[in-house]
């Protein structure tokens, strides 16, 4: 600090001190503050604010375990509040996600860090990164072409006498919704461990080849461990930005599929109740925490690795 | 074996590469189908009616200004605060750096949806607190700004980190020096610090404009009745749609795709150059041996 002062003069170190303090204080921990101190507070007329009704409570927060629904699963058929319901399955698909994910582009990402010619690589992370370049709004809207009942992916299965008859891709459940969301977010999985694979020497993996081990005990024993950080990232960037998608679960989902995040705009924008929003939006921010504190615990890794 | 693993894998990338770039390709063709919905089959016949109707979508063209504004707004914000922060991270040292640092970067991890609400209810009810819950004045109205505000929260982080990488290369003894001959705080920071920066300040610029462009929820909460593309495109989709939004994904993967190609042959003129140098300096070491 002091060191700053002798480089920049005060006014300099004054001014970068207030931005930082704008960002941080102003942008961020004012507004998440506001948020936990609005969601326990009741939805009230407006003359009713300060009155004698606006009391702290958590009323919002048990709303979550309003209204039940029966469900089965595995053949046992159960009771449970719908929003619990969704949460949990919004959790759930994310993880299915994040998996598919890590199981698409870890092949291709050793691939491009061991195996291309290292000449033809920023070609192809070019071609890569066109679609990350194309908004996800559009992305989406791609699939949402595609798994259309009338649409090419049906026609083509048709035409290869796969299927008889045309599916309704995007009303089984949440198909739609995860096939939206791989092609939304596998390249953020792809680039971490790219980045992680890459820094591995090749002269190990041959030691390992010469010493007679088995393609994949290779990657079990080497490559896998050395990746860690670079999957630990991309786990945690992809988890966090499914389960936070508004976007592709509102195109692509069916009427049978609710994300969480579906149900905290419709407190938000339908209900105009803000203080429920606030609440719901509170327990996906934590959900969201503990999920991240989890993987980097059983990774062993900082958060300064995580955001590269 | 070895041989057939490796056009295995060859052969993978080749039907990843496709499986990213097909819905793009079919998104484009179903802009000129002359059909009213969205797709390539059935294949109706070539037209161009589809840009025609994009152009006279007024609320298309006023979304898309919004969303270059919001863009360069955001942009510029975050330049000058993450900047900022990533000098001030950069001289301080210890559990201040820490807990500074963590700070910074997990703002990049909160989810849109509550940056979005928390923007919203902090501003909305401030303006309640200060004037009364009618007649509120700007900036205390949701709008565009609370969205700009709500993006630079977490876009400044991203910047933020890109400057950060580039000032670890940065030699310290040449502000001492600069200052010794008598150089003034700002002319250090202005012409030595500053330009060493201009790089990842460039950089930082460009990922904090398209993040911008791409942004939907913080946008969608706090937005009121203003659109932005993104939103724009949501709800035509939502809505019954017409092939326009086609249209204008075509032309926005054109713009990619020649913003990509100029970089490729940029790039492998670089390459090449730098190929030609490197054999010029080898025949000239052979001749001196």
């Amino acid at each position: 600090m002091q060191d700053m002062l002798r480089r920049y003069g005060f006014g300099l170190t004054l001014a970068m001190c207030l931005l930082v303090t704008f960002w941080l204080v102003v942008l961020v921990i004012v507004p998440n503050i506001t948020l936990f101190e609005q969601s326990f507070r009741p939805y009230l007329p407006v003359v009713e604010i300060g009155g004698p009704r606006d009391t702290y409570s958590f009323a919002n927060y048990l709303k979550v375990f309003d209204g039940n629904v029966d469900k089965s699963l595995f053949g046992i058929s159960f009771s449970i509040p719908v929003h619990v319901y969704t949460f949990g399955l919004t959790i759930f698909y994310s993880m299915l996600v994040t998996l598919i994910c890590f199981a698409m582009a870890y092949p291709l990402a050793y691939y491009m860090a061991k195996i291309v010619n290292p000449r033809s690589l920023p070609t192809l992370i070019l071609l890569l990164f066109i679609p990350l370049w194309v908004s996800e709004v559009l992305r989406a809207f791609a699939w949402w072409i595609i798994l259309a009942f009338k649409g090419p992916l049906n026609a083509l299965l048709m035409g290869l006498g796969l299927i008889e008859d045309p599916i309704r891709w995007t009303n089984m459940g949440y198909t739609g919704v995860v096939v939206g969301l791989i092609y939304t977010y596998v390249l953020f999985m792809l680039f971490p461990i790219y980045n992680g694979v890459q820094s591995l020497d090749t002269n190990q993996i041959e030691a390992a080849e010469d010493l007679g081990a088995p393609w994949w005990k290779i990657h079990w024993r080497i490559v896998l461990p050395h990746s860690k950080p670079g999957i630990a990232s991309g786990s945690v960037m992809v988890f966090m930005l499914s389960a936070g998608s508004l976007l592709v679960p509102s195109i692509l989902g069916s009427t049978t599929s609710q994300w969480f995040t579906q149900t905290i705009d419709q407190w938000f924008k339908d209900a105009l109740d803000w203080n429920t929003a606030s609440a719901y939006a509170f327990l996906l921010l934590l959900l969201c925490t503990v999920f991240v504190s989890v993987a980097m615990w059983l990774f062993k890794v900082k958060l300064s690795d995580i955001a590269k | 074996m070895h041989k057939f693993r490796q056009n295995l894998a060859h052969l993978y990338t080749v039907l990843f590469v496709l499986y990213l770039l097909t819905p793009l390709v079919v998104m484009s063709g179903a802009a000129f189908n002359d059909s009213k919905l969205p797709s390539i089959v059935p294949w109706k016949g070539w037209t161009l009616m589809w840009f025609g109707e994009m152009i006279s979508d007024q609320r298309m063209m006023l979304a898309f200004a919004n969303t270059l504004w919001v863009a360069v707004a955001v942009a510029g914000i975050s330049i000058i605060v993450g900047t900022a922060s990533a000098i001030l991270i950069n001289s301080v040292s210890g559990r201040a750096r820490t807990a500074l640092y963590g700070m910074m970067i997990s703002t990049i991890l909160i989810p849109g949806v509550v940056i979005g609400i928390s923007t919203m209810i902090m501003w909305t009810k401030l303006g309640g607190a200060l004037f009364g819950p009618e007649g509120k004045p700007w900036p205390f109205i949701p709008g565009l700004h609370l969205s700009i505000l709500g993006q630079v929260s977490y876009i400044a982080a991203m910047v933020m980190l890109l400057v950060l990488a580039r000032l670890q290369s940065f030699d310290a003894g040449l502000e001492e020096a600069a200052l010794d001959l008598g150089a003034s705080h700002a002319q250090v920071m202005r012409r030595i610090l500053l330009p060493h920066l201009y790089p990842a300040i460039g950089a930082g610029g460009a990922v904090a404009f398209f993040q911008s462009i791409e942004n939907f929820n913080v946008t969608q909460f706090t937005r009121g009745g203003a659109d932005t593309l993104t939103v724009y495109v949501f709800s035509k989709v939502r809505s019954g749609i017409t092939p326009t939004i086609n249209a204008l994904a075509f032309l926005l993967i054109c713009v990619t795709l020649v913003l990509a190609i100029i970089y490729e042959v940029n790039r492998r003129r670089r390459a090449r150059i730098e190929a030609a140098r490197q054999a010029e300096a080898r025949r000239a070491e052979e001749a001196l041996l």
